[in-house]
């Protein structure tokens, strides 16, 4: 402790015991709040109080004395104790800064904006549920006219989904040196994925290329949230069924492809199961209430319209999002 | 919410093992330490999820590593008893078509 912490806790001490006033107490609440910021043990405090309460008192009784060996004892412990949580507190500052630093680098797999198409329209919104995301989507340009798309949602959340994001990432990234058909490149992914994780996490996703001279959509599923059709002409979802094994279960999966073909106005909306499986309050989201917001919001243009489905959402769950969502729009204009 | 987990073995059998409650990223540990105890030294390891009325993907993934535990000594893993929700997970994840699932025959536990 400082000489000039030490002299104002020894005039505010000798102030108060000499004539207690209720502004001595408030004066110890402040000056308490410096003897923190300056990292003063508990133990160093009372041992500077009884040195100065002997001077203020030579004549105090020996068994009070011995009682102050006591307490001193005591606090030696909460000095400690204190020493111990300063620490964790130090090490959860580092970890905060270490996390801030991986959040950034995991921005940095996803693509900055969606990539333009003749006649068609892409929107895409991913909110991680805590600091860092399981969610991940990619797009991947094939050929002129060719746009391959990826949804994917990683198993867990934070930091070891976030891991897997970047292998999964990187594993794309080395299997778009070809041109590869969704099923193929599902198989591809799946036999890196089986080879790189731990037994018992697993990776689903939708991959998709859309032709924009035909305007059609050929995918393939490995156990991702089936996507939606939505047919403008009748105003109706048509459900994506796709049969797949998730990635990183069985090395030797095959991936059975589907192709549907989109009319003007028509889009395909696909998502990770914090949409589909979001919860709330009283259970989960109906399908139902689910198929109406996207519809409320569809006729909107597709970047608007995935973040005004997730607003609404988040609006659904009180602004407590228990998983990571990611809704991606493709949009058929002409 | 909790989860709790029970195990009856009969000799030659293999074990069961009853999971109740919620299984998700806060309880999936527990169920993993039982799961993996027994596929270490069981041929054949049923689990009844008759008691379970939410598995998240933390759950399904304790699942498949000791259904690749399994596999991997040549055991067997079934599941049995899943409500209708966990059915559609199966079917959506394709799990279906690898882990072995069979109605609940023994009418709960044991």
């Amino acid at each position: 402790m400082n000489a000039q912490l030490q002299k104002l806790y020894k005039n505010l001490l000798e102030s108060y015991v000499l004539e207690p006033k209720e502004d001595h107490l408030y004066s110890a609440q402040r000056l308490s709040r410096w003897f923190i910021d300056q990292k003063i043990p508990p133990e160093e405090l009372v041992n500077y109080h009884i040195n100065t309460i002997k001077t203020i008192f030579p004549d105090i009784p020996q068994q009070v004395k011995s009682s102050f060996d006591l307490l001193l004892e005591v606090m030696i412990s909460y000095g400690i104790a204190y020493q111990e949580s300063e620490k964790l507190i130090d090490r959860h500052k580092q970890l905060d800064h270490e996390i801030d630093v991986a959040v950034g680098m995991q921005q940095t797999l996803l693509p900055v904006s969606p990539p333009q198409l003749n006649e068609v329209e892409i929107g895409v919104i991913s909110v991680p549920a805590n600091r860092m995301s399981g969610d991940y989507y990619n797009f991947v340009n094939h050929s002129e006219g060719y746009l391959g798309i990826a949804v994917s949602d990683i198993i867990g959340k934070g930091i070891p989904a976030a891991l897997c994001m970047s292998m999964i990432k990187y594993a794309m990234d080395r299997l778009d040196m070809k041109p590869l058909s969704p099923g193929e490149k599902l198989r591809g992914l799946n036999t890196i994925v089986e080879r790189n994780v731990d037994p018992s996490m697993f990776i689903t996703m939708v991959y998709g290329v859309y032709d924009s001279l035909k305007h059609e959509f050929c995918y393939a599923s490995a156990g991702h949230e089936p996507g939606l059709l939505y047919r403008a002409d009748r105003q109706e979802f048509v459900e994506l069924e796709a049969k797949g094994l998730v990635l990183g279960v069985n090395p030797k999966t095959d991936y059975e492809e589907y192709k549907i073909q989109l009319q003007v106005e028509d889009a395909i909306i696909l998502m990770t199961d914090g949409v589909t499986e979001c919860k709330v309050e009283d259970g989960f989201l109906t399908r139902d209430e689910l198929l109406k917001t996207i519809q409320d919001c569809i006729h909107l243009p597709a970047q608007k319209a995935v973040e005004r489905i997730h607003h609404k959402l988040c609006e659904r769950t009180h602004y407590e999002l228990s998983d990571d969502q990611t809704i991606l729009i493709v949009k058929r204009n002409a | 919410m909790n989860m709790t987990v029970q195990t009856k073995q009969i000799e030659d059998q293999g074990v069961t093992i009853y999971v109740e409650g919620e299984v998700d990223v806060y309880t999936a540990p527990k169920l993993r330490e039982s799961l993996m105890q027994h596929c270490e030294t069981e041929d054949l390891v049923r689990i009844d999820l008759s008691g379970v009325n939410y598995i998240d993907s933390t759950g399904l993934g304790v699942l498949i590593g000791a259904y690749k535990a399994q596999i991997a000594t040549e055991g067997k893993l079934i599941i049995i008893g899943m409500n209708e929700r966990i059915k559609r997970l199966f079917q959506v994840t394709g799990l279906d078509s690898v882990i072995q699932i069979e109605e609940n025959q023994e009418g709960g536990q044991a």
